[in-house]
């Protein structure tokens, strides 16, 4: 049973991903990538990992990509008119692209195979204690670095939308 | 898997699914009738009266009535988007009953973060909103659903960070256990619920929750005045009934969560036989959630609405500040004791 639905949402979310590069329509992009993280979420709560697929749902379908439709319905931008121009200019990009993503891909593979055999360890409940626990202890360092990094992405972004402060 | 689909568990909750959606679905209509009388007597008119008892069939004859009507498109529509809007809207809203405790024994299921999963279902109920006024293909569904989805990405913080303040004391996060944390009474006559330690945090839900439902004095996204209906203006027949069940559906969910966060959800005063025992619980939930909702109808006959920037600085320079420094009072007085 859990295999069908690993495969079942394993299916639907490679397939959300690929309709977000192929669409030509943004919004039509943007709902996929929200069937996408959805179908995400479906394989952590598969994983017994409710805690961080609720999460996954408040923060990225909820509200990141709340903002993205919401940006996309303000400006009613219309589908892409694949301008011949543009797709010459970005034309050499596709080589560097390919190779990157390919060296991505053996990345995660090769760690992905690696870690594998550490998976049998002691099994960690995903619930929000263990996750508090472990992030407000062992990981205190990085997670706290990450909170300022997003802290100056957000002050950049304001003073790039305001010119004169 | 045939085992499972006749064991007696399994027919069980097959049962509590059926109750629980019909009695949801039932009340949905009767909240409906419920709106329309009490709107009507404070407006001084008699109301909805003529359908059967006291207008008691009206609700039925609305249903008939929806699937009769005829179903406009808009040209130039997004035809797949047009229709998929009333889905997407509808089936978040039913979604987050699945986890909510309406007694001891009378629930779907209950998982560790059930909260966080209503939070997260509903959450996702914006897109049926904002995908409606967007495939309308019309100026004021788009506008409405424009102020819609600013209005409850702001709200929904405010929302959610005054629930911290329960959760810290409750240390759950589990719809059933903060109901059995609310149990018993100080002194022996004040119940122990959440309200008495958290008035302000209760002040904040209360009113960010009827700016999350989109209700007076916060409905800019269906102001009638302006927009015509908002987002669903050019939404007719079954297609505007569902819309329409999701707000109240919407409306009913956070009553519950109140309820359960602040008022001790299925607790109450426990007598008589056995029979009534096992019905009390039930009966106290639903008579909480009345008062909600009873309340929100009294709200919207009486208040007026406010205008579009007094409704954000009032979610971000006021609720906002005060739930952030009702976390920090709160956690200062757990980690005191």
């Amino acid at each position: 049973m859990i295999q069908i639905l690993f495969f079942l949402f394993a299916a639907l979310a490679v397939g959300a991903a690929i309709n977000v590069l192929v669409q030509k329509h943004v919004l039509y992009s943007s709902l996929s990538l929200i069937v996408m993280l959805t179908s995400i979420s479906a394989l952590f709560v598969l994983l017994q990992a409710e805690f961080l697929a609720v999460i996954n749902v408040i923060v990225y379908a909820g509200a990141i990509m709340v903002l993205f439709v919401f940006v996309i319905m303000l400006l009613n931008l219309p589908a892409d008119p694949s301008d011949e121009k543009e797709t010459d200019r970005l034309r050499w990009l596709k080589f560097i692209g390919i190779p990157l993503g390919i060296f991505l891909l053996l990345l995660v593979g090769a760690t992905v195979w690696n870690v594998g055999s550490a998976a049998n360890t002691t099994q960690m409940p995903g619930t929000a204690e263990a996750i508090g626990q472990s992030m407000f202890t062992e990981y205190l360092l990085p997670f706290e670095l990450t909170s300022l990094l997003i802290l100056i992405a957000l002050m950049g972004a304001v003073v790039f939308a305001k010119k004169d402060l | 898997m045939i085992e499972y689909l006749t064991s007696r568990e399994f027919l069980i909750l097959m049962a509590k699914m059926i109750a629980i959606f019909g009695g949801v679905m039932t009340a949905l209509a009767y909240t409906t009738l419920l709106e329309r009388r009490v709107m009507a007597f404070v407006q001084m008119r008699p109301g909805p009266n003529r359908v059967g008892p006291f207008g008691l069939l009206q609700p039925l004859a609305d249903g008939l009535k929806f699937m009769l009507k005829e179903q406009v498109v808009p040209t130039n529509a997004n035809v797949l988007l047009y229709y998929a809007a009333p889905i997407v809207a509808l089936i978040p809203a039913l979604l987050s009953f699945s986890v909510i405790p309406f007694g001891p024994d009378l629930k779907i299921t209950d998982v560790s973060v059930s909260l966080l999963f209503v939070f997260a279902i509903t959450s996702l109920g914006v897109y049926g909103i904002v995908l409606g006024g967007w495939a309308s293909n019309s100026k004021y569904p788009l506008m409405g659903a424009m102020r819609a989805s600013a209005q409850m990405l702001s709200y929904e913080l405010s929302l959610t960070l005054s629930v911290v303040g329960v959760l810290m004391i409750a240390h759950t996060l589990s719809l059933g256990h903060l109901v059995t944390s609310q149990q018993g009474t100080w002194f022996g006559f004040i119940p122990r619920w959440n309200i008495f330690l958290q008035p302000v945090a209760f002040l904040v839900y209360v009113i960010s929750a009827v700016a999350e439902t989109n209700r007076l004095p916060f409905d800019l996204a269906e102001s009638e005045q302006e927009l015509v209906a908002g987002w669903h203006t050019e939404y007719s027949g079954m297609k505007f009934a569902m819309f329409f069940l999701a707000e109240y559906a919407n409306m009913v969910t956070v009553s519950c969560l109140a309820t359960i966060l602040f008022l001790g959800g299925w607790n109450g005063p426990m007598f008589g036989p056995w029979w009534l025992q096992m019905a009390l619980p039930t009966v106290w939930f639903v008579m909480k959630i009345s008062v909600f909702i009873f309340a929100y109808i009294m709200v919207r006959a009486t208040v007026p609405r406010i205008r579009y920037d007094q409704l954000m600085q009032f979610g971000w320079k006021v609720l906002l500040p005060l739930s952030v420094a009702n976390i920090l009072i709160t956690s200062l007085a757990v980690a005191l004791s």
